[in-house]
């Protein structure tokens, strides 16, 4: 019960704090947003958004919560709040979710953008929306851990932006949103099978457009794995570094 | 009753030993000082005994619980006050204590409560509702306390609770401390002050390099340095008169200094009686005002102790802070 109560006001202030202040959520609007309409404007017809849709989802999930992390934990670190939390009575795994709690659903939140904006232009029909939320939950979740994984190995709230961009954009690439990973040069496609987000990707493609191509439960579990693992090290990481 | 017990407790990074094999013991209800120079090692003992740093070696038992495995349970009832600020810049005052207050699983009435309970017994009321980073220094090191003892905790550890703040607001603080220990709370406190230890606490460790070279009671200590007893004497006038019948009359006097025509300072060996001095005032026709005996400070004895002048300790702090 008290771990709870704890578990809520650490969630509860940073949405307050971080996720509900206008910069963030601007930001979490119009990156979307813009990814939506760039990708728009460039197709011509409606079954084109739609094929683009996984993609962008995908791309405002991974943005949103990797950089909300940087502030959220590495800030908060270099103004030595954290160590507040770090004295506090709580485990550091209840102390890490909450932390990653925020990110998690601004993420979520994130990646409906987009889909409420594709509402307005074509037919969504035939969406199999369980999956897509689990997938959508399941991408920020994992993207949320690479985060904080980014945010322990740093102390500078710029070199996990850095840090981040160098994971970002080549993921962005290689896990066959925009470039279908078969038709990548074959030595970068192991590559893409290293990555979560390839997984994450493909089950929303799968899940709207039926055009993926990998076992959606394979791809469940590889990136709950992720996950965990990614969470795990990261933990260990704290306990290292931040207690001396 | 022991509340705390450290034992041989070291700390070292890398090569380098912050804290070496430090041993004492803190009783219920006592207020403790750690007194020592720059970089002797007070936070990183601090830092071990709550948490935030890993022991290289040795133990420590706060009541029941041993570190580190029983931290988090020791955690529930002990308050922390770091040296620097360290509560949420955005915040305002009543959000900062009712989320330190959450972090301890107080429920949201009782947190409120407490919450302007607290801002008004630090005069912090009308800056409830104003945001941290808008608070002067002493506010924040107000605020900071009352975050530590929001949850009312057992024993409460003070890092530096008065460095850096104006004269009038250390006093302040220095009563809020005092008053905090008259209700209960076991204090840990560290300072490089040395006049604040001896006014403060109970008992004081003279921490330098890493080790604790004196331990005990303000008066311990300062009895144990005391090798001489200096008495000071007021007289209406004509204390080089009175200079001149004590070098023919008392041989066994140290030293004798004229601090001014009315003033004159004796040192002798051990506690003098002063009937015999009474008699040389009457013969020399001197009328004595006063007669008082001058106890060394505890910072004579830090000095003499540790070899470590304590406006040397003041300046470099200072000077560090800016
Ligand atoms: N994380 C760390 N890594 C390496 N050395 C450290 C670390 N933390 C502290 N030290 C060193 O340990 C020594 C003791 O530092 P500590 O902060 O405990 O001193 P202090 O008594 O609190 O000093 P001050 O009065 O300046 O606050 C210093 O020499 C410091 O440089
Ligand atoms: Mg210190």
């Amino acid at each position: 019960m008290k771990t709870w109560i704890a578990f809520w006001s650490i969630l509860l202030k940073d949405m307050k704090n971080y996720y509900l202040k206008p910069p963030n959520i601007s930001w979490g609007i119009i990156f979307p947003f813009a990814w939506t309409l760039m990708f728009f404007l460039k197709t011509q017809n409606p079954i084109d958004i739609r094929e683009i849709l996984p993609g962008v989802m995908a791309m405002s999930i991974l943005f949103g919560t990797t950089s909300m992390l940087a502030v959220t934990i590495t800030f908060e670190r270099r103004s030595r709040s954290f160590e507040r939390l770090l004295m506090a009575p709580i485990s550091l795994n209840t102390l890490m979710l909450a932390k990653t709690t925020g990110a998690i659903v601004f993420g979520v939140i994130n990646a409906f953008v987009p889909v409420v904006f594709a509402a307005f232009m074509t037919d969504l029909s035939g969406v199999n929306w369980v999956t897509t939320i689990g997938g959508v939950f399941l991408i920020a979740v994992t993207s949320t851990f690479l985060g904080l994984f980014i945010a322990v190995s740093v102390s500078e709230v710029f070199e996990a932006q850095t840090f981040s961009n160098f994971f970002r954009f080549p993921m962005v690439f290689l896990c066959g949103l925009f470039i279908p990973v078969q038709t990548l040069p074959a030595f970068l496609q192991p590559l893409s099978y290293a990555l979560p987000l390839t997984y994450g990707a493909d089950i929303l493609k799968t899940s709207i457009n039926s055009s993926g191509f990998i076992q959606p439960l394979l791809s469940f579990s590889l990136l709950a794995g992720y996950g965990l693992v990614l969470f795990g090290f990261s933990l260990k990481n704290i306990k290292n570094k931040w207690i001396h | 009753m022991h509340i705390l017990e450290v034992s041989h407790l070291t700390k070292r990074y890398n090569n380098f030993t912050a804290v070496n094999n430090i041993s004492f013991n803190i009783l219920k209800g006592e207020l403790f000082g750690f007194l020592g120079p720059n970089g002797s090692g007070k936070t990183t003992t601090i830092n071990m005994l709550t948490g935030l740093a890993k022991i290289t070696s040795g133990s420590i038992k706060l009541l029941e619980f041993d570190y580190p495995h029983e931290i988090k349970k020791a955690q529930q009832i002990i308050g922390i006050v770091p040296d620097e600020s360290n509560l949420y810049e955005e915040l305002d005052g009543f959000g900062n204590l009712c989320f330190c207050a959450s972090l301890y699983g107080m429920e949201k009435t009782t947190r409120e409560e407490r919450a302007r309970q607290l801002l008004g017994e630090f005069d912090l009321i009308g800056a409830g509702n104003k945001p941290f980073k808008s608070y002067s220094k002493g506010m924040k090191r107000k605020l900071t306390i009352a975050a530590g003892i929001i949850h009312e905790p057992k024993v409460l550890f003070l890092d530096e609770p008065t460095t850096g703040i104006d004269v009038a607001s250390a006093r302040r603080i220095r009563q809020l401390i005092k008053k905090l220990n008259k209700n209960g709370t076991t204090v840990f406190l560290t300072t490089h002050y040395i006049e604040e230890a001896e006014n403060l606490c109970h008992r004081v460790a003279f921490i330098v390099k890493g080790e604790i070279i004196k331990i005990g009671t303000v008066s311990e200590l300062i009895q144990e340095a005391q090798q001489e007893s200096i008495v000071q004497f007021t007289l209406a006038g004509g204390a080089d008169r009175l200079q001149q019948a004590l070098r023919e009359k008392k041989p066994a006097i140290f030293n004798i200094e004229v601090l001014s025509d009315t003033v004159l300072r004796v040192n002798t060996p051990q506690l003098i009686s002063l009937s015999p001095y009474i008699k040389l005032f009457e013969e020399n026709n001197l009328t004595l005002y006063e007669a008082k005996i001058i106890r060394p400070s505890l910072e004579e004895v830090f000095v003499k102790i540790t070899g470590i002048e304590a406006e040397h300790m003041k300046k470099d702090r200072e000077g560090r802070k800016k």
